[in-house]
């Protein structure tokens, strides 16, 4: 996984509630064997019309947040299935960094698997972020993962918390299964403890 | 973990059996005892590992059904380029690491969440993981299963193992006696009508009380199945004697150890005075047959009530997300939900699609004619081949509906079992969600006899009126 580095880009605020990981890349698009190539079919349901034209009303089809890297998003995005493809055409799409007050379990962990980060602050700082990034000319933010901040374009710095695990993890890049292996010992010790204490376990009966 | 003797919650107890290591002070290394996959989300998963040049740890303790994009007509021949390479991919990787497979032509073959437990895989105390976030089904058993992602499947695959923080304890008492008519499906709708689609994010949910008790266990697992949709990750149920009925004689349940294992399970239960984080008591003796009306889970309300006006609601969020359902499912403000006509009814889904669904909706529609397009969609083949056995699958071909091969079908919409846009459907499915059976479709979630009411009236309607 790449090493996840400072970002300094545009914010798009796409506050809608319970934003599903359904409408985030439809079950349609999950007929691949891939990780790659989801963007295109990001939002599809609401960001193209029927023709397949683009909807001028959605967020990241206007002009100024058409480049965005970073989303301000609703109170429990992500929730439904826990489809990884919903990551993975977020950051195909050039999304690195989700800003909201609530995530979905699964695809949070999602996130941190792919090198993308959500930060979760609360609800009024939410709101602050989202009244910043419209009263300006331009939504850009600054967000720094080693110190644990957003800057906005007028130098306001808004904290956030994430456990030092997950940080350490995005900011090198680290593969959870090389780590894992590593303790090959305590796994394999593991098991001969089981197979004694829960013998009916792993057995092939059918 | 902690050695401490304080009370404990069953979560607690099945996560510290399976904890190999701490990592840091909040995540730990759990272990797996069983890993289910399917066709849509395991595909990464085998190619990173094979770039990586790693192995499967443990295949005997992973089993693979191809369930989410399979045809449930003509199985013969996949049309679907894409669903067929998906299909191809998943027998291939399971035959190249040596995994147990139930193909699409095995009766064994079904939706991934009705096949654990039928064939006996699904036990007690167990930790239980599928790239699938419906595997919260599993805790109706007393086991702690939940939903993870492909990069979390490949972990699995190559360790056995996931690190996971632990989730924070809710427990939901279920009290009283349900009226006549009321089911599993309008237990967990009430609930998370009550709660809400986030009301458990972060926490595995402890169902129990009386409600609970008295269920079945294909009752339980539609509870349990729904957990996800109040943000759950996991749902459980302490095992009982209905548990242990259900798992006896099973292809892959305990067979010389019976008594041994048996002896474990009994005493996996919360401790009393084990502390929860959360709890919620939800009175079930008025609750009546719940119906969506909107594109969340939580937009549900009794079958006698009206679709909500948003200039009702205080919360800006929260009303212009009314605002967008009711725009999306096509209705007005104070209309009677039983006066919603429908194009489609849909009975299947690992929510419920077992004998016991199949047999309570077969007893509403006998003799009956549908109004609707109405389909029938087992959740396995020997689901099927007893359905058939029992002669349910006439009463519902009789009727008007059509008869199909397993698989999530219309529940998601992967195959060709979709809805057009536009058309309105009653389904026992678990997510009302914008475009979920099909781009432009318009789902209403209710149980099973209240989807065979549905289909036999063409609109929304009371089951109490036909028992």
């Amino acid at each position: 996984m790449e090493k996840f580095k400072k970002i300094i880009g545009i914010a798009a605020p796409f506050t809608r509630i319970n934003v599903d990981t359904d409408l985030i890349i439809p079950a349609e698009n999950l007929k691949t064997i891939s990780k790659q190539g989801l963007g295109k079919n990001l939002f599809s349901y609401i960001r193209f019309n029927k023709d397949g034209s683009e909807n001028k009303e959605f967020i990241l089809n206007q002009p100024c947040y058409k480049n965005s890297e970073i989303l301000v998003t609703g109170k429990n995005f992500g929730c439904g299935s826990s489809r990884e493809h919903a990551v993975w055409a977020l950051k195909d799409f050039g999304i690195k960094c989700l800003i909201g007050s609530e995530f979905a379990d699964i695809f949070y962990n999602n996130c941190f698997k792919n090198g993308v980060l959500p930060i979760v602050l609360d609800t009024k700082e939410i709101e602050k972020i989202i009244k910043i990034i419209f009263s300006l000319e331009t939504s850009e933010l600054e967000i720094d993962l080693k110190s644990q901040f957003i800057k906005t374009k007028e130098n306001e710095i808004i904290n956030f918390d994430i456990l030092p695990y997950l940080k350490k993890n995005l900011l090198e890049g680290i593969d959870d299964i090389s780590k894992t292996l590593e303790k090959k010992k305590l796994i394999d010790e593991y098991e001969i403890n089981i197979k004694k204490k829960y013998p009916w376990l792993g057995k092939k009966n059918g | 973990m902690s050695e401490n003797k304080s009370p404990k919650t069953l979560f607690d107890k099945i996560w510290n059996n399976h904890v190999i290591d701490n990592i840091d002070e909040s995540n730990s290394l759990l272990y797996i005892d069983l890993h289910l996959i399917h066709e849509v989300t395991s595909p990464q998963a085998f190619e990173s590992l094979r770039l990586s040049k790693r192995n499967v740890r443990q295949p005997e303790k992973t089993f693979a059904v191809p369930d989410h994009n399979v045809p449930t007509l003509n199985r013969d021949k996949i049309e679907d380029e894409l669903s067929k390479k998906q299909l191809e991919a998943l027998e291939k990787n399971t035959k190249d690491f040596s995994i147990s497979y139930f193909p699409i032509n095995d009766i064994r073959q079904g939706i991934v969440h009705i096949i654990g437990p039928e064939q006996g895989l699904t036990q007690p105390g167990m930790t239980i993981v599928c790239g699938d976030s419906h595997t919260s089904t599993h805790g109706a058993f007393g086991a702690l299963a939940f939903g993870i992602g492909t990069s979390e499947v490949e972990h699995v695959l190559a360790t056995q193992t996931l690190i996971q923080k632990p989730a924070k304890n809710m427990r939901i008492n279920l009290n009283g006696k349900m009226q006549n008519g009321i089911t599993a499906k309008d237990l967990i709708l009430g609930l998370i009508g009550k709660i809400g689609a986030a009301g458990g994010t972060g926490h595995v949910i402890e169902y129990a009380g009386n409600a609970i008790k008295n269920l079945s266990m294909e009752g339980r697992m539609t509870i349990c199945n729904m957990s996800i949709e109040a943000g759950a990750r996991a749902g459980l149920i302490t095992p009982d004697q209905t548990t242990f009925d259900y798992i006896k004689g099973r292809n892959y349940a305990p067979k010389e150890n019976w008594d041994e294992a048996l002896k474990f399970w009994k005493n996996l239960r919360s401790d009393k005075g084990a502390k929860y984080d959360n709890e919620e008591i939800l009175e079930v003796d008025k609750l009546e047959p719940q119906v969506t009306w909107g594109t969340s889970p939580q937009d549900v309300c009794s079958i006698k009530g009206e679709v909500p006006d948003p200039r009702d609601e205080k919360d800006s969020n929260k009303k212009q997300s009314i605002i967008n359902s009711l725009k999306y499912m096509g209705l007005k403000p104070g209309t009677k939900l039983e006066d919603i006509k429908l194009d489609q009814v849909f009975i299947g889904s690992c929510t419920n699609s077992r004998i016991e669904d199949l047999r309570a909706a077969a007893k509403i529609v006998e003799g009956k004619k549908v109004k609707t397009k109405a389909m029938v969609v087992p959740g396995s083949g020997l689901v099927k081949q007893q359905a058939e056995e029992e002669g349910l699958d006439k009463i519902f071909k009789e009727a008007g509906f059509e008869w199909r091969e397993s698989g999530c079908s219309m529940c998601l919409a992967m195959n060709a079992d979709k809805l057009k846009p536009g058309e309105r459907c009653a389904s026992t499915s678990n997510r009302n969600f914008e475009g979920r059976q099909g781009k432009g479709g318009r789902t209403h979630l209710v149980s099973p006899i209240m989807a065979a009411a549905a289909a036999i009236s063409g609109h929304l309607t009371d089951v109490r009126q036909f028992i």
